[in-house]
């Protein structure tokens, strides 16, 4: 059964179709790549599937239920985790105590006036963070934390609430070559072993080969391709979109374990 | 109709002056991201050097139009001193160590005013050329109404000119946006700061200049003004001159009608318009929101429970304040009382400001409910000293529950004057709703209970009901709610991405320090046996805002020495002539010298001593 369907995705800024009618299925335990030149509505797409952006037509349904006009407040509680392009954490907080928050909303708890804060969920917390490899880091205040650790912290975070969906944009932007392949490998890991349905925005082609079953290839808001990394290169519709890029698709031999 | 065309002249003639006053502020607002307290108090020199000029020169016209332009020279001076002794300084501060320093300002420059003209107040000659009054449709109009109505769209266009025309107006437009990405082109940014602050104070100080023939010059005008500038910018949108003549005109018209219906409702009105446009617009009629990367700012340590020591600490002083009134004199004990209220109001504002990342220039909203709820209590219910103190806390948290409900919506420096627009609508109805508040004469005989009634005794009253208060919103602070306000004022966007709902938690914190702090107004009417108006204007915020900063913002400690401090610099200083003066310099000093406060000052002090050991142990 699908996870996700996605049909007739349209939205327009003023005179510019950002994305139109795009439509695609996710199934259980999938590993889905968004990918596309600069600007061609892949960050727009996925904001309409977290519920950021209100598409101007089409449908995007949960396991039938209908995501489009709920606050994405509201999609996290139906069991869809996110990470950022740009990581967002609670800044003045432990690496810990930002988990800690999740569980706490993830448990309705966060009226409560009088418990200790501190005190709640902290094995919960300390698994997931063992799950990222990042236990040592638990009382680490969030503010000095290296990028790359951030990105992973947000993983985390978005995974305390067991959720069935990943939407995860661009989770290796700005990150080193080696922390990149490391990120994914774990995420990959993850996924495998929970069963989650993942969906990533990339602009590395290293990470998107190597590690998505299948890929969406969207040029100026239109779905122009999809399957399998082998087919999405040898496809020349994408070659064409991506050639001015200088994008190599060659089988580097970083795709072994897809 | 002529007499309805008499009041829109009328209007339009304010809403020149209110104009002249309002497009300083915003242009300083726009490129500096001050918001500048201290423009009342330009416009009030401006009013002072011209009646000076004007009455010592005597040359008719020419001395007229030269004193005023020779005030607004002057003041534009001032403005440029005060740029770089002290603004220069405090351009990477948070916005409320900002609007302190400038409000020390105002403080230093009403004693020096004081100081200079005298107490009393000067009636200003009128404009040589316009003094008389022509006949429109049979209303007489004053000439020099006439002469404002041509003035402002004159400034206006000229300010228009300099900002389209010219690179430096091009640079000001370009910093309002995005004043890091002008100094990373390289754009001299402390040149540019300091000319349009100067532009700023120059414009104020026109406006003061020019009110001089229509009101009487005096030391009240600073602050009198202050508020409805304020307004003006905000309807307008911060940083837009536009946006302040279109609101100017919008609410001077308003008013001149308005106030045929309704006589009192001149001190609401302008707060009003202001509540409605923010609501429909949160930026105002012609604001954008600014770049959202603002300057970089240390990162805040996480919050940990109190260790050992500092527990018995605690204890040990929390004993000592308790057997006090065994030992302590009766002055000591009215001292103490006052002590644990605006210890209670500084925690209930830094609730909501350190915690909760609502900066508010209005939390005396809440405490002035708090203490008119128990005094209304006494006089029309003739309720006792228990029930009435019920009545407080419920009349803050109620009164918070409304206005936070529209402040809210809002973020930063406009949540901030959405909250002072609230606290001026109350302050302005208990002010004139004579018949039920007393109006000025405020409400007499809120006597304590008969066992309460000696100071030591009023003292275990405020000690319980204040620590109290103070443990309630520490322990909130450590609890999932106070983590939730706390992580939706670190990334409102990660807070809605794990589910929370961030402006109801926000709505909730809001109420609840509205709450406290009526609770600190009910410990405070009682230990007066009186209420004013002033428990809820503008400068008893201040002292709010004031004390939070002593302490240090960072800090659950922050507000209870911060109001220590306070209280004690408060009750020495009082006592001297020009204390307003002392008051602003000591506010300056603790801005420019402890930007982290006093908290902070003794967390450092322990760095650096722990520091100093560690090397010492290191060297053995």
């Amino acid at each position: 059964m699908n996870v996700l369907e996605v049909r007739g995705l349209s939205k327009s800024f003023g005179g510019i179709q950002a994305v139109s009618d795009v439509s695609f299925d996710l199934g259980e335990g999938e590993f889905l790549a968004l990918i596309g030149p600069n600007g061609a509505g892949k960050t727009t797409c996925f904001n309409m599937l977290n519920g950021y952006l209100k598409p101007d037509r089409g449908s995007v349904k949960l396991g039938g239920r209908e995501l489009i006009g709920v606050k994405p407040r509201r999609i996290w509680r139906m069991g869809v985790g996110r990470t950022f392009q740009i990581t967002e954490t609670f800044r003045s907080m432990t690496v810990l105590e930002n988990v800690q928050m999740a569980l706490i909303s993830h448990h309705r708890e966060t009226g409560n006036l009088f418990s200790r804060a501190t005190r709640m969920h902290v094995d919960k917390a300390m698994s997931l963070l063992e799950t990222i490899s990042m236990a040592d880091y638990a009382n680490r205040a969030c503010s000095e934390l290296a990028y790359g650790d951030l990105k992973r912290l947000e993983l985390a975070v978005a995974l305390a609430h067991e959720p069935k969906l990943l939407l995860m944009d661009e989770p290796t932007a700005g990150m080193a070559p080696s922390e990149r392949i490391a990120l994914m490998a774990l995420t990959a890991e993850i996924v495998a072993r929970e069963r989650l349905s993942v969906i990533f925005t990339e602009h590395d082609m290293d990470v998107v080969f190597a590690h998505s079953h299948r890929i969406i290839v969207l040029n100026r808001g239109e779905l122009i391709a999809e399957g399998t990394g082998d087919e999405i290169r040898a496809n020349p519709h994408v070659q064409e979109v991506y050639l001015g890029g200088g994008t190599v698709f060659e089988n580097t031999g970083a795709t072994a374990d897809a | 109709m002529s007499f309805y065309f008499a009041q829109l002249l009328t209007g339009l003639a304010n809403a020149s002056s209110l104009f002249l006053i309002s497009c300083g502020l915003s242009i300083i607002f726009g490129v500096t991201r001050i918001v500048n307290f201290a423009h009342g108090s330009f416009y009030m020199i401006g009013a002072y050097v011209a009646y000076s000029t004007i009455t010592t020169l005597d040359f008719g016209i020419l001395g007229f139009w030269g004193g005023v332009i020779f005030a607004s020279i002057v003041v534009g001076l001032v403005g440029l001193l005060v740029e770089v002794t002290i603004l220069r300084r405090i351009y990477h501060a948070p916005e409320l160590f900002q609007l302190v320093a400038t409000f020390g300002l105002v403080l230093i420059i009403q004693d020096l005013t004081l100081a200079i003209w005298g107490p009393q107040d000067y009636l200003g000659p009128r404009a040589p050329g316009l003094d008389r009054a022509v006949r429109i449709f049979g209303e007489p109009i004053p000439e020099y109404d006439l002469a404002l109505i041509v003035i402002g769209p004159l400034v206006l266009a000229a300010i228009w000119v300099l900002f389209h025309r010219t690179r430096w107006g091009v640079l000001v437009r370009a910093a309002t946006q995005d004043r890091e990405m002008i100094g990373a082109l390289g754009v001299n940014q402390a040149w540019l700061f300091s000319a349009a602050f100067m532009l700023g104070a120059f414009l104020a100080g026109l406006g003061g200049a020019l009110q001089v023939p229509r009101e009487s010059v005096n030391l009240q005008m600073d602050l009198s003004v202050i508020g409805q500038a304020f307004v003006v910018v905000v309807i307008g949108g911060m940083g837009s001159v536009t946006g302040a003549f279109v609101a100017a005109v919008l609410i001077s018209v308003l008013n001149a009608f308005a106030v045929l219906l309704f006589p009192q409702i001149s001190l609401v009105l302008p707060f009003l318009v202001m509540a409605v446009v923010l609501i429909v617009r949160p930026y105002g009629l012609f604001g954008k929101p600014g770049s959202g990367h603002g300057p970089a700012a240390e990162p805040e340590q996480p919050m940990r429970l109190m260790s050992k020591g500092e527990a018995g600490l605690l204890a040990v002083f929390v004993a000592l304040l308790a057997l006090s009134p065994l030992f302590a004199a009766n002055y000591t004990m009215v001292l103490l009382i006052d002590l644990l209220v605006a210890t209670l109001f500084a925690v209930s504002l830094h609730f909501l400001m350190g915690v909760g990342g609502m900066v508010s220039f209005g939390h005396a909203a809440y405490f002035g409910l708090g203490a008119y709820a128990a005094a209304l209590g006494v006089k029309f219910l003739g309720l006792g000293m228990i029930p009435a103190m019920i009545l407080g806390p419920i009349a803050g948290g109620l009164g918070a529950l409304l206005f936070g409900w529209f402040c809210v919506r809002l973020s930063g420096v406009y949540l901030a004057m959405l909250t002072l627009a609230a606290a001026q609508i109350l302050w302005g109805v208990t002010f004139q709703w004579q018949e039920f508040t007393g109006g000025d004469d405020g409400i007499l005989g809120v006597w304590p209970a008969s066992w309460a009634k000696s100071n030591q005794a009023y003292f275990y009253v405020a000690f319980v009901l204040c620590l109290g208060g103070i443990w309630l919103l520490q322990r909130v602070a450590h609890s999932p709610f106070g983590y939730t306000l706390r992580g939706g004022r670190d990334s409102a966007i990660r807070a809605e991405a794990i589910g929370i709902n961030l402006k109801r938690h926000q709505w909730m914190g809001f109420t609840l320090a509205g709450a406290v702090a009526g609770l600190a107004g009910v410990v405070f009417a009682f230990s007066k046996g009186s209420v004013f108006p002033d428990t809820l204007a503008i400068s008893k915020s201040v002292d709010g805002l004031v004390m939070v900063l002593l302490g240090g913002i960072h800090s659950l400690a922050g507000p209870i020495l911060g109001a220590g401090v306070f209280v004690l610099i408060e009750d020495w200083v009082t006592k001297l002539e020009f204390w307003r003066f002392i008051f602003g310099v000591i506010i300056l000093v603790v801005v420019l010298a402890a930007p982290d406060g006093v908290a902070g000052g003794v967390s450092r002090l322990r760095g650096l001593f722990s520091r100093r050991t560690k090397d010492g142990e290191a060297a053995q």
